[in-house]
């Protein structure tokens, strides 16, 4: 079953990406994957630009209106996402609590839809 | 009422709460085969202690105030859902018992069968723990999810659906027979130290929740040892544990940061539970084969000789190490082998024992990935050891071991 973990971070994390390659959190990142991928559960996923570099478009009584920035004003954001492929919930939480960010941030577990709709119509 | 003699009421109701849960809970479920009704009966006795109480005054026998007061409710329970006969005989029966005992406080101790029944083989393994954890000392879904990483809703319908499991089955409360008990008792003891391995992994010594949970395993298994003083694995169990808590203070260094058992400073161990360990672990060894626990304990035990010796003997962890993979051959013990292998015969014997381990648990065992790492260092092999730390180091679930790793990778 595939399963999405989002993964957020606060603005000390998004910083850290500009550090040089012995930057331990960037070390820290570049071995989960490893092993996410050796483990073979890794599926898909990718890395955002910093919350910064978003655009963020409503439209309001028809009007559009266009906002510099991420759409939630909020401490952690939303920072990559990764697709697993796991037996359960439990093991995505085992493999969320090994994610760097896990400490320093916050990871969002999420099944994915069009699964659901698999399993109901067979 | 005083406010200072408020809350000296409240910390009577914490602590008879704390002593007696399990114990009320196990003598009215035995009669009932209900836990869950028997949990409600005693919190609701318990909200009725914090109403009354504090106006009243604690009553003299404040368990078996709880009792009765339980009891009752659980007879109202049962006689509102108007079922059958059985049940009439149930609430004979708990009357019976309640109305001799209930002046004295002297129920029996069932405790025993509950452990029994929270291990039972009917029950999903993953859930004996946090039944255990549930029933016999009180805690509620909340912390047990967290301990066991998941959500508070989810963990709280998988302790009901296991709670309705052992009431629709009618799952006995009672001590196995001989013949089985050997087999059962390990399911308990297995429990036991999973809910201990849980409070040592989480970060313990800065995380109050870890913590908690290691001491909690010590208090069940301590319980278990009183009521069956005569199984040398309990003691084996304690032994272990006890070892292992001895070592908390000296698993992080001043900044936060990992030391290893080998590195650890001994003054910063335990004295006084390090030699309550060695009394169970002597007491239990009197019997000639050795169970897993107590095997484990030994190997502890020869790790804390090195406050005394200065030196770890790794000949005899090797030897313990040898009887336990005969007996018990999981992930850890192979793992542990092969670093104490290296220690004594080289880097090489110590790979070869690696290698030799089933390949389909090794993905997910940090452990395993560290020493390998270790191991390739030593012989040189520094592409595969970067790469065996980069395994360790995505499995690390504690940032400081994650950050000791990426120190040893370089």
């Amino acid at each position: 079953m595939e399963f999405t973990l989002l993964v957020y971070e606060k603005p000390e994390a998004f910083a850290m990406r500009k550090n040089d390659d012995n930057d331990p959190y960037l070390g820290a990142w570049r071995a989960y994957y490893t092993t996410l991928v050796e483990a073979g559960v890794y599926v898909r996923g990718d890395v955002l630009e910093v919350p910064e570099s978003g655009t963020t478009v409503r439209l309001h009584e028809g009007k559009r209106r266009v906002q510099d920035g991420p759409c939630a004003d909020t401490k952690e954001q939303l920072a990559g996402f990764m697709v697993l492929n796991l037996p359960s919930l439990e093991a995505a939480l085992e493999w969320a609590a090994r994610c760097p960010a896990a400490a320093v941030g916050a990871i969002e577990i999420r099944p994915l839809e069009h699964q659901r709709k698999h399993q109901i119509t067979g | 009422m005083t406010e200072s003699a408020q809350e000296d009421v409240h910390r009577t109701i914490e602590r008879v709460a704390r002593e007696s849960y399990g114990r009320l809970v196990a003598f009215l479920a035995s009669h009932t085969r209900d836990l869950a009704s028997a949990e409600d009966a005693l919190s609701d006795a318990l909200l009725s202690a914090l109403a009354t109480w504090p106006q009243n005054g604690v009553p003299q026998r404040p368990e078996a105030w709880l009792l009765t007061t339980a009891r009752n409710s659980v007879i109202d329970h049962v006689r509102h859902q108007q079922v059958v006969l059985a049940s009439e005989q149930t609430i004979r029966l708990l009357g019976e018992h309640a109305s001799q005992r209930n002046m004295t406080a002297d129920f029996p101790d069932e405790r025993l069968k509950l452990l029994f029944v929270c291990a039972h083989p009917a029950i999903d393994s993953s859930m004996h723990t946090p039944l255990m954890l549930q029933t016999v000392l009180g805690l509620d879904a909340a912390r047990i999810a967290q301990a066991f990483l998941a959500s508070p809703p989810a963990m709280s319908q998988r302790l009901v659906r296991a709670k309705a499991k052992i009431r629709d089955m009618g799952i006995k409360f009672e001590v196995p027979q001989q013949r089985e008990l050997p087999q059962r008792l390990d399911a308990v003891l297995e429990a036991i130290y999973a809910a201990f391995g849980i409070g040592w992994d989480d970060i313990a010594g800065i995380d109050q929740r870890g913590r908690d949970l290691a001491e909690e395993a010590i208090w069940l298994a301590r319980v278990l040892l009183k009521l069956m003083p005569q199984e040398n694995e309990v003691r084996g169990l304690l032994a272990l544990m006890l070892h292992c808590e001895a070592r908390r203070a000296a698993r992080r260094g001043d900044d936060g940061e990992y030391v290893p058992l080998s590195e650890q400073d001994p003054e910063k161990w335990s004295l006084s539970l390090i030699e309550e360990a060695e009394q169970h672990l002597a007491q239990a060894s009197r019997q000639k084969r050795a169970g897993r626990f107590q095997l484990e304990a030994a190997i502890q035990s020869v790790h804390a000789e090195r406050a005394r010796t200065g030196r770890i003997e790794w000949r005899a962890i090797v030897l313990f190490y040898e009887q336990l993979l005969r007996i018990c051959p999981t992930m850890g013990t192979g793992t542990g082998y092969a670093a104490a292998l290296a220690e004594v015969k080289g880097a090489k014997a110590g790979l070869a024992a690696l290698d030799a381990i089933r390949i389909e648990a090794v993905p997910s065992y940090q452990p395993y990935w560290a020493v390998r790492a270790h191991l390739l260092r030593q012989l040189g092999k520094e592409q595969e050891a970067r790469h065996a730390f980069d395994r360790a180091i995505g499995l690390a679930e504690d940032p400081a071991i994650r950050r000791f790793l990426l120190e040893k990778r370089g």
